[in-house]
């Protein structure tokens, strides 16, 4: 059975579909985030914002809290202390779902690969639901295996699918845990042009990921994160080529932060 | 009293000729037990699916009493209804009293503790596989609790099954309500009881065949559903 890749109109690095409307959800900004887990501070006094379109990632060794983080600016966690506000207002539902999070194992329900991105879009009642589930299908490149089990399908195939099921609803931001963690260069590259559609439609991706390569690759911006603080937060190439903290400059090296 | 030997033979010998006094016990016994475990599924699921999913003071104490309750003595279960249809009972005036009707209400009491305690269990594993996602996705309760149904529908047709093992095979509460009336509520198990009181084997061996028939088909069902279901990474 032939297996469609993933499409992608090709765009410049930094330009989004909409650079002039800018997105409804941003800046996002949060102060003195923090959050613990059994008496352990995990995210320890977090001021960020982000302000701009494009990819923001967030860029940090096993354990520095990268996904604890994202799960708090998405609501799915409540801080200990501090606020997280997207455009001044607090994460809610309504706030939620204009956003989609994909996760770092994604979570495909037991049903068929056409039905996984039907539920989801059942959910948001768009009047062209049809046009859409054709349209994340082709996407990512799932046409042809519609109906079998979303949960057979490959590693590769089921980050696809749970990528382009968080686009057929239309998020303004789109939030991905290490979305091609333990997966080959060639899934790696499809789900990497996924995320590009994603920027080329104006949507704001906040990636985490501690995979230096791929950060260089897809980045605009970089958030370097470690012990639950930001270490810093830079435009990516200035990051890669001149980083101003000692940390990153130690990860960049390949050196180990203890 | 018959030998053993020659109630073998007389037993096989009324499920080869399919006596009609065999599959009018047969029949009754069926239409009883899956009557029973349908009400207990409708009731079931929806409870059960509510107890996995919700958040709510007592959430605890409902869980603990609905497994205290899957190992209810079944003439206890008939002794409730029995008291609750008798003439002198406050549904009395039903005249439900030594009924099939009497017999599928003690059947479906029997036995749906044990649907919601083990769909509560089945969709409860599912939830915490599900539960970030329906979060992040802001997917409404009920949506939710129709969702985790379907797609525990493997899980949960495993659990009616079970349920319907136990309401087939019950004889305690079906004895005290139901009153093993010859032609009118005589099931499978009570025949059994009856015929091995009298030393009645055959018939009664042969009742012991069919439910034992029925048994073994109900497991090769469960097992063949979940192999297929596994196959298709649905459980």
């Amino acid at each position: 059975m032939s297996k469609r890749q993933p499409t992608v109109v090709p765009l410049r690095k930094g330009q989004t579909g909409r650079p002039d409307r800018g997105n409804p959800l941003l800046p996002l900004k949060t102060t003195d985030l923090c959050f613990d887990i059994n008496g352990k501070r995990i995210i320890d006094q977090v001021d960020l914002a982000i302000t701009s379109d494009g990819i923001s990632v967030i860029l940090g060794p096993n354990g520095a809290g990268k996904s604890v983080l994202l799960r708090l600016l998405h609501g799915l966690l409540k801080p200990a202390r501090g606020e997280v506000l997207w455009r001044g207002r607090h994460i809610d539902d309504t706030l939620r779902k204009r956003q989609a999070l994909v996760f770092q194992r994604p979570v495909l329900m037991r049903r068929s690969v056409a039905d996984n991105i039907r539920f989801a879009i059942a959910l948001r009642s768009f009047p062209d639901a049809k046009h859409r589930l054709d349209r994340a299908l082709e996407l990512a490149g799932l046409t042809s295996q519609a109906y079998q089990p979303a949960r057979a399908l490959s590693g590769g195939e089921q980050q696809r699918l749970a990528i382009a099921r968080a686009l057929a609803i239309d998020p303004d931001v789109l939030i991905l845990d290490e979305p091609s963690s333990n997966l080959d260069p060639g899934a790696t590259l499809a789900i990497e042009q996924l995320i590009e559609t994603a920027r080329v439609e104006g949507k704001k991706v906040i990636l985490v990921t501690h995979d230096l390569n791929q950060a260089k690759r897809i980045a605009d911006e970089i958030i370097f994160i470690h012990h639950g603080r930001i270490i810093e937060q830079t435009p990516s190439p200035l990051f890669f080529n001149n980083p101003t903290s000692n940390h990153g400059r130690s990860y960049l090296d390949g050196g180990l932060l203890v | 009293m018959q030998d053993f030997s020659s109630s073998f033979t007389l037993a096989a010998n009324l499920i080869w000729s399919a006596k009609p006094e065999l599959l009018e016990i047969i029949t009754l016994s069926l239409q009883v037990t899956l009557s029973a475990v349908v009400i207990a599924c409708l009731i079931g699921f929806p409870i059960g699916a509510l107890l996995a999913v919700a958040q709510f003071r007592g959430r605890t104490a409902l869980t603990l009493l609905f497994n205290t309750l899957m190992g209810l003595p079944p003439v206890v279960v008939g002794l409730l209804v029995y008291m609750m249809l008798s003439n002198a009972g406050p549904l009395g005036f039903l005249q439900l009293l030594y009924t099939p009707v009497a017999m599928i209400i003690a059947q479906a009491l029997l036995v749906t503790p044990i649907i919601i305690a083990l769909t509560r269990q089945v969709i409860e594993d599912l939830y915490q596989e599900y539960a970030e996602q329906f979060h992040s996705l802001v997917v409404p309760r009920r949506t939710a609790v129709m969702a985790l149904l379907w797609d525990a529908r493997y899980g949960l047709i495993t659990t009616a099954l079970a349920g319907f093992g136990r309401a087939i095979a019950e004889v305690g509460a079906v004895i005290v309500v139901g009153g093993n009336i010859a032609h009118v509520t005589r099931v499978m198990t009570t025949a059994i009881a009856l015929e091995t009181s009298k030393g009645e084997l055959a018939l009664a061996l042969a009742l012991g065949f069919v439910l034992l028939f029925i048994a073994m088909t109900i497991n090769a069902s469960v097992f063949l559903l979940r192999a297929s279901a596994a196959r298709m990474s649905y459980v």
